[in-house]
């Protein structure tokens, strides 16, 4: 049995596989730094840091003549998602309803993704992660409302990876505002934006959810590491007679190998 | 009754994990009759006898391809090595290592759950990477 106790919840084997459908669903689009960074893993629920190579000299060993180092390494950080979905909805999944209201799940799964980009993106101190953004050494572009000049900010964000020699092809992420408005933009003449960016970067462009602005980084690889412990799995916690609360977990961790290979475009 | 297709306790095994160890029970014995009407059919004189033989052991044919395609439909890397090695012309051997190589490696890039894992299985999803 895994620490995720999924044998413990009164839930089919059907409703197990709807949740879990639902999940990857979900999922899947809001994932955008796993469509952009390299990935390790998964390592299992054990795996618990990451290392850096490095050591940090200690002072004062416990015997003279000596000389002392501590390894550094980066601890993963997990992330739990809670959420709780009717008995009596899981019931109708068994009867084969195709409506189930699964809506606690869906909006999990999107703070799940969102929290990944945000930690990826633009750091977070409390774990020890450095987001691309924030290490990025070149100075941020600002990306503005007006749609028409995108293309301008994304060709100078490419440009300024090539100067320093970090090669396509690049990925954007976009944030769920700009990302909007370039999906609604045509440029004169009836191109869609969305193109025309995709062709500035020759690579994807995805939506961000947690991401302020848009984030230009090159896919060469080698670069950016997510390193993952346990992949996103729903794990039980406890039930009562209407109600079974579960949660969306994963174990990861975030380092930058290359701060220029990224440039962050300011909102 | 015996359960012997289980190394481990079975209430300590998930559902999949059970119902896969099932199957590879059923093509082991589906595998075993293929063989054993092999030997029969080797050694029967009788015409009639060798028919229903023959016709038996196409059954059994049938059940281990079934049991193998089950099998090979929930674990994507043992189909993806399979790909490389099953109808293919030439060396097997060398169809094996190569095919096992590639799975492998490819299931690495891409995140692949951890074996006996429950994840959702997402890994990575950069293109080229599932």
């Amino acid at each position: 049995m895994s620490h995720l106790l999924r044998e413990f919840a009164p839930i089919t084997e059907v409703a197990w596989g709807l949740i879990d459908e639902e999940a990857r669903e979900r999922l899947t689009p809001a994932l955008a730094a796993r469509k952009l960074v390299d990935f390790g893993g998964p390592h299992g629920w054990e795996y618990s840091a990451t290392n850096l190579g490095r050591a940090q000299g200690l002072p004062d060993p416990p015997a003279a003549g000596l000389t002392a180092a501590q390894r550094r390494v980066l601890p993963v950080v997990e992330l739990r998602a809670p959420f709780s979905l009717s008995r009596d909805e899981l019931r109708d999944a068994d009867r084969g309803a195709a409506d189930v209201d699964l809506d606690a799940l869906d909006d999990a799964a999107l703070c799940m993704a969102t929290a990944e980009n945000r930690a990826v993106f633009h750091g977070w101190e409390a774990a020890g992660i450095t987001g691309i953004a924030q290490a990025s050494t070149h100075e941020p572009i600002q990306l503005g409302d007006d749609c028409e000049r995108y293309p301008r900010h994304v060709a100078r964000a490419v440009e300024a990876l090539l100067s320093v020699g970090v090669a396509g092809p690049y990925g954007l992420a976009l944030g769920p505002e700009p990302y909007t408005r370039v999906l609604e933009t045509t440029e004169h003449g009836g191109y869609p934006l969305l193109e025309h960016l995709r062709k500035i970067v020759a690579g994807p462009l995805v939506w961000a959810p947690g991401v302020q602005g848009a984030v230009v980084v090159s896919l060469r690889g080698g670069d950016f590491l997510l390193e993952v412990g346990e992949d996103l799995s729903i794990g039980y916690d406890a039930h009562d007679d209407r109600t079974i609360q579960l949660y969306l977990v994963q174990s990861f961790t975030f380092r930058v190998a290359t701060s220029e290979a990224a440039l962050a475009l300011t909102p | 009754m015996g359960f012997d297709q289980y190394h481990e306790p079975a209430s300590e095994l998930p559902d999949r994990t059970r119902t896969a160890a099932r199957l590879c029970a059923s093509l082991t014995e589906e595998a075993e009759a293929i063989g054993w009407y092999e030997q029969r059919l080797a050694v029967e004189s009788d015409r009639e006898a060798r028919a229903i033989m023959r016709d038996a052991q196409g059954e059994e044919f049938k059940h281990f391809c079934m049991a193998l395609e089950f099998l090979l439909r929930r674990d994507p890397l043992w189909r993806e090595i399979a790909e490389g090695i099953l109808f293919q012309e030439g060396d097997i051997v060398e169809h094996g290592e190569e095919a096992e190589e590639e799975a492998v490696e490819e299931a690495a890039t891409r995140g692949a759950p951890v074996a006996g894992s429950t994840s959702l299985g997402i890994g990575s999803l950069r293109d080229g990477a599932a």
